[in-house]
């Protein structure tokens, strides 16, 4: 169990990590996903006493790290695969580690086992790759078979195969009752591998719920209906639609997204309107869309628009009406249920393509 | 909370399994002892062309010794490697989340690698002794004269404090680049300038190098050296204070910074 309560690290004038209460449970993974810079590695680092608060605290097990028995043995950690000198072998660095805490030597050749790094034990690290890297500190987190463990990226640089192994591997801790707590940027492996999420932007808590709870928050279904472009087409809809209940929110190729009213009744009240309908599709927003959505407003480093984009002349839709607010970006909404385009996109510049998860059901698809 | 003596063993394989821990300390003997052999057989040979004063306080131990000034160079690298490598790899990150003890990672650390460098440092103090004795002909000296084995010894000794101060110097500088840019002037150049220049000698006698060297001097003031306000053991001793208060800033740095 990791406690962490007001945790605050300030580096000169940059707050890294701003107040961030959590707990971090035994028995299951707990993924940790934030943007660059948000202060994912931070926050780990204090929890392995390398980095001192500026205030607050976190506790394993009730312990401040650098008051723990025998850490090694309760805490394993990769937070830096690099992290080795690279003119010893793998084995011998795990060996250094091991004598440490007392681990026998047989452990040392067992994980190297474990990580599938037994053929280069004799190598040194500094030949090896990203992954193989990767693997040594994974190992390395493994070796005195801790009840708790921090994996800071541990799927960087991996191999589709090596992350399956990592998924399963953290998996299979939790399952052992252990404290597995990971970083990621990806919302989709999270997904996958996780059972609880804390998320985080520019050091502050913006989320911290199981994977189901915030699958069921943030995946809201809504529909995308496509009118001909005629604004008085476009209003009459959307009059209708919000008298009835919905939400109408303009989308930045034209279409519009409903939410809170399902597909018959958005086609009867266009049928009422006399409004005729393109299109009518149900769609769901990914995971990966509602944490973007969620911390969008703590992207740090975000990539600007393309100066090429400009030679590309953008094909219109069609003529939007001046007032649709559609030509500047959107505001952040309340209720999460819009997408934000990706960075560096103008708003209103067409969509390129459907997105991979959306069902596509009308004659939109290709 | 690791044991001192499991930190200390697994220090020592760290030490063991990189090969500039091999090409520093070789170096650092092969120097001191084919340097001083070279000067040793030079002056054998031309010791009627010395200066009279020169003649008077020849030293047989201190013209052995004379590889020192290079030789400690390589002593300086190796107390730079084995802390600040750890800083250039990242690897003090992994060691303190497993030795969260600050305290016993770095002393631990700095036991294993300067008895290390005692060990090399007396062996090569020894060997450069008799090599040179060999050599000097007429004018040797020998092991059981008066205060020989204090300097033959005092030269071990010599050579294992300057990679400590080195070690302490890289702990509180957290990089071996820095550390190297800084030491290798100063114990090549700047030391050995200043102390021949009129008014700043009076100021680099109390260097740790200059401090430390007179205990491999059997005859006072050797080779016509400047008379120094203290004995042999007291300049040592100076060099010892010098060592640790490397090792408290290193200390300080340590425990105090985030790694
Ligand atoms: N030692 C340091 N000195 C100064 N600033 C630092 C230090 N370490 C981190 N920071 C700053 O703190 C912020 C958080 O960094 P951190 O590495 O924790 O982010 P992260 O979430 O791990 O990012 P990434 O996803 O890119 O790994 C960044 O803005 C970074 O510049
Ligand atoms: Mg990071």
């Amino acid at each position: 169990m990791i406690e962490a309560v007001g945790l605050t690290k300030r580096y000169g004038a940059k707050t890294a990590v701003d107040n961030l209460s959590f707990q971090v449970r035994p028995g299951a993974v707990t993924g940790f996903l934030g943007p660059n810079g948000s202060g994912k590695s931070t926050t780990m680092r204090m929890i392995v006493g390398l980095d001192r608060p500026t205030a607050g605290r976190v506790t394993v097990g009730g312990h401040p790290f650098r008051s723990l028995p025998n850490a090694p043995r309760q805490v394993g950690a990769l937070l830096d695969a690099k992290a080795v000198h690279g003119g010893r072998s793998a084995r011998n660095h795990l060996l250094s580690l091991a004598q440490l805490a007392g681990i026998p030597t047989a452990r040392v050749d067992e994980v190297l086992g474990v990580v599938g790094l037994q053929d280069v034990a004799k190598r040194r690290s500094s030949g090896f790759s990203l992954g193989m890297g990767q693997r040594l500190g994974i190992a390395a987190a493994l070796l005195g078979d801790p009840r708790v463990l921090l994996f800071d990226e541990p799927v960087n640089g991996l191999d589709p195969e090596g992350i399956h192994w990592v998924r399963n591997l953290m998996k299979q801790l939790a399952s052992e009752g252990r404290t597995v707590f990971v970083s990621s940027h990806l919302m989709s492996e999270m997904a996958l591998t996780a059972d609880h999420l804390i998320v985080i932007g520019r050091g502050q808590l913006l989320s911290d719920m199981s994977v189901k709870d915030f699958i069921s928050a943030n995946s809201a279904d809504f529909a995308r209906v496509r009118v001909p472009p005629e604004p008085e087409q476009r209003e009459k809809l959307t009059a209708a639609l919000t008298e009835a209940g919905g939400r109408v929110m303009p989308e930045p190729d034209g279409a519009l997204r409903v939410t809170g009213l399902p597909l018959p009744r958005i086609s009867d009240l266009a049928h009422g309107a006399g409004v005729r309908l393109w299109q009518l599709s149900p769609h769901q927003a990914s995971l990966e869309e509602a944490y973007m959505r969620m911390t969008q407003g703590a992207v740090d480093y975000r990539s600007t628009a393309d100066a090429k984009e400009g030679l590309v002349p953008p094909p219109p839709p069609y003529e939007l009406p001046p007032d649709s607010g559609l030509a500047q970006p959107p505001e952040l909404p309340q209720r999460g249920w819009y997408a934000p385009p990706p960075p560096g996109r103008s708003p209103a510049a067409p969509a390129p393509s459907p997105h991979p998860t959306e069902r596509e059901t009308s004659e939109e698809s290709r | 909370m690791a044991s001192v003596p499991a930190v200390l063993n697994s220090e020592w394989t760290k030490i063991r399994t990189v090969s500039s821990t091999t090409w520093t300390l070789i170096s650092a003997f092969v120097v001191t002892v084919a340097m001083g052999a070279a000067l040793s057989a030079l002056l054998n040979s031309q010791f009627d062309d010395l200066p009279t004063a020169e003649r008077a306080t020849f030293d047989a131990t201190y013209v052995g010794f004379s590889g020192m000034t290079l030789g400690q160079l390589a002593m300086v690298v190796f107390g730079v490697l084995v802390v600040g490598t750890e800083y250039s790899s990242g690897m003090i990150r992994t060691s303190l989340a497993a030795v969260p003890q600050r305290g016993s990672f770095l002393f631990s650390k700095i036991a294993v690698a300067g008895a290390l460098a005692l060990v090399v440092g007396l062996a090569t103090s020894f060997v450069t002794f008799f090599v040179s004795q060999a050599l000097l002909g007429d004018h040797r000296t020998d092991i059981g004269a008066e205060n020989v084995l204090r300097a033959v010894f005092g030269g071990g000794v010599y050579m294992g404090l300057i990679a400590i101060f080195s070690m302490g110097v890289a702990t509180m500088l957290r990089s071996s680049m820095l550390s190297l840019g800084i030491l290798m002037p100063f114990f090549f150049l700047v030391s050995q300038i200043l102390s021949a220049v009129p008014g700043a000698k009076t100021v680099a006698r109390y260097f740790p190098d200059q401090a430390g060297s007179k205990i491999m001097q059997v005859v006072p003031d050797a080779m016509n050296s400047d008379p120094a306000p203290y004995g042999p053991w007291a300049g040592l001793g100076i060099m010892a204070l010098w060592v640790i208060a490397a090792l408290a800033g290193g200390y300080l740095v340590l425990r105090k910074r985030d790694a």
